[in-house]
């Protein structure tokens, strides 16, 4: 049979090309378009070339200090929310119920602080750790410590870290606990035959069978933790100091706060590059750990 | 090592303890010897799954115990029972290689290095495995992990006893041959207990010295596979043990005769006393039913179906409303009339399904 050419075919996907254009690529090219000028007033443009990213990278100036500074929080802040919270969603999941009522009931509480709104989860650490009326900050200070986000860089980071921790381990331990209960029960039996010690069972059987989703559970922790912004800046506004000001933050304080529109651009832009990088390397690096690389059935 | 005997063994998956009808095992009792080859055969649902994770305590009974040597095992665990069992779909270790598989019922145990190598070598060399054991088991297909599964199973030499459930299920036809016959070779050498769960009546009746057939819950018979052939105790045995089944025809006794469809039949023992309001059959072999020409005194029959099964053939015949199976060295066409000839040595009474001892 003879194909027969059809253009009308392109007429059907227009639909699609037309909403990515208008939610993804015209808006990306407007940042790009941005990145490589000057703004001033009066929605005059003048050309820079690839001046901004230049100044961006460069840490001795003023833009690449403020750019690289709040870098390095972003990677400390999601390198220390990601050993927190992995290990703890795993001994949550480990630690749920596989059957009965309790199922139900430990799914709805984790659940819980996922369904509530970012800005709100801000809302309630603000106020739970101030040291006047907050449960939380006025119990640790009648304690005898003397905690407060707002004055003490270490404490700000502290209440932002468990404010994550709190708001984001049920996410770990939910995507866990699906991991978990794929496992078929002949596996656990065979475990148990072979006299494997619960250590065993969870090295051998629980962890690799985890391991997939361990990889996006990583994966969206990493992404979501390095593009925080609402709740730090409804707690702490960035501060003391800078010392709670990461990257969207600063961003947003250059591109509303100065209208540097120009010096935004070129930030985020290489804020995604960054954020699309690191996924690519835990997915390739997570994905084939422990691999056996030759090809099945062949001799070794 | 050690002998299991099951002491009035019942078990209900929905914990009705005092319901007999919920009842996935009923109430058992029986004794497997140190170091025999048992097959439990049974139809899916017959109830045989279930009394080996029994034995292997990863089931706990409704009612009864199991005792190795003597000893009540109920309190303890599958781990302190020290059972091998070896699961119809295969369980690997995906992290580990096939060695490292092999040796992890050794390494939890704490068993000396040099003499874990030398007994996965073995059990690697027997299984055909040496040339795989350094890879990856997650790699290999699906009848080289249930070869590991086997292999773990088999790997420790003083388990009270070896369980295997279905253990051929995924493997193909030609390598279940040859690691049946390897299980078998390894049952004489090792001198272990094993227990084999099979529907599958050649693989029963090829592995173990003696069969356990089990029909709906209970145990019906167990025999050696001669026994099963020859003399079935249940009408069940004899329908499901034989290709084709036991013939199996509603009938009248009396004394020394029987009376089927109208023809009466010379028995060669007597049967009094058959319980009253028992539902009589006799039950016959195809082998021992012979096809002849039609003559008088003799019970006739229509030809409906010829199988040929290679080395013996088979006529389907009826009579009236009973469909029978005879053997046939050769000849009749199909709707032919022709006569049935029966065994009289090789004809058994059941009432009510149980077969019936006549006095000579």
């Amino acid at each position: 049979m003879e194909k027969i050419p059809n253009q009308k075919a392109w007429l059907l996907v227009l639909p699609v090309f037309a909403i990515v254009a208008f939610s993804a690529v015209i808006p990306l090219m407007t940042v790009v378009n941005y990145s490589v000028q000057d703004t001033f007033g009066n929605n005059k443009f003048f050309w820079n070339g690839v001046g901004w990213y230049q100044e961006l990278l460069d840490p001795a100036t003023e833009l690449g200090g403020r750019f690289f500074a709040s870098l390095w929080r972003n990677l400390a802040f999601s390198a220390i929310v990601l050993t927190i919270e992995i290990p703890l969603g795993i001994l949550v999941a480990l630690a749920m119920p596989r059957e009965g009522w309790g199922v139900a009931f430990s799914l709805v509480v984790l659940a819980l602080p996922l369904l509530i709104p970012w800005n709100v989860v801000g809302t309630i650490w603000q106020i739970f750790g101030r040291s006047d009326i907050g449960l939380m900050g006025w119990a640790i200070n009648r304690l005898g410590f003397d905690y407060n986000y707002v004055a003490n860089p270490i404490d700000a980071w502290l209440t932002i870290i468990v404010m994550d921790v709190w708001h984001w381990s049920s996410l770990v331990a939910l995507l866990c606990y699906a991991g978990l209960k794929s496992i078929p029960d002949a596996y656990y039996q065979a475990a148990s035959i072979d006299g494997a010690s619960r250590w065993a069972v969870f090295k051998a059987i629980q962890l690799p069978k985890m391991r997939h989703v361990l990889v996006i559970a990583a994966l969206l922790r990493f992404m979501d933790s390095f593009m925080i912004y609402t709740e730090p800046f409804v707690v702490t506004g960035g501060g003391p100091g800078n010392s709670t000001t990461f990257i969207s933050i600063e961003l947003v304080k250059l591109a509303l706060g100065q209208f540097d529109l120009g010096k935004a651009a070129a930030m985020s832009l290489v804020y995604m590059l960054i954020i699309i990088i690191v996924c690519w390397v835990f997915f390739t690096v997570m994905t084939n750990a422990g691999q056996d690389r030759r090809p099945a059935g062949g001799e070794p | 090592m050690a002998r299991i005997d099951l002491v009035e063994l019942a078990h209900s998956y929905t914990g009705a303890a005092d319901d007999p009808a919920s009842f996935a095992l009923k109430p058992t009792s029986m004794t497997w010897r140190q170091g025999g080859a048992y097959a439990l055969l049974g139809p899916s649902g017959c109830g045989k799954t279930t009394l080996l994770n029994i034995i292997s305590g990863i089931v706990k009974p409704s009612r009864g115990k199991v005792l190795f040597d003597g000893r009540d095992v109920m309190a303890l665990t599958t781990q302190q029972r020290n059972i091998a069992q070896v699961f119809q779909f295969p369980v690997i270790y995906d992290t580990m290689t096939v060695g490292e598989n092999l040796a992890f019922p050794l390494r939890n145990r704490g068993m000396p290095r040099a003499e874990i190598e030398t007994r996965v070598r073995q059990i690697a060399e027997l299984l055909d495995l040496v040339p795989h054991l350094g890879r990856k088991a997650s790699r290999l297909t699906a009848d080289a992990k249930q070869k590991i599964s086997l292999g773990r199973g088999l790997v420790r030499a003083d388990v009270a006893a070896v369980l295997f459930d279905e253990p051929l299920t995924v493997i193909d036809p030609a390598l279940k041959w040859e690691l049946r016959s390897k299980l078998k070779v390894l049952h004489r050498d090792l001198d272990l207990t094993m227990i084999y769960v099979t529907h599958d009546q050649t693989e029963a009746l090829t592995f173990a010295d003696t069969v356990v057939v089990m029909h709906e819950g209970s145990v019906v018979q167990t025999g050696t596979p001669e026994e099963l052939f020859l003399r079935p105790d249940h009408t069940f045995v004899g329908y499901f043990i034989g290709s084709p089944g036991m013939n199996v025809l509603p009938a009248e006794v009396q004394g020394r005769q029987a009376r089927i469809a109208g023809h009466v039949l010379r028995l060669d023992r007597t049967y009094c006393g058959l319980p009253a309001g028992a539902r009589v059959e006799l039950g016959i072999r195809p082998e021992f039913v012979r096809l002849a020409k039609p003559a008088p005194g003799l019970l006739g029959a229509k030809v409906e179906r010829i199988d040929d099964l290679g080395r013996s053939r088979f006529a389907h015949v009826r009579v009236g409303d009973l469909r029978i199976a005879a053997g046939v060295p050769r000849g009749p066409a199909i709707g032919q009339e022709a006569a049935l000839v029966f065994e009289p040595a090789r004809i058994h009474v059941y009432a009510d399904q149980r077969r019936v001892e006549g006095a000579a």
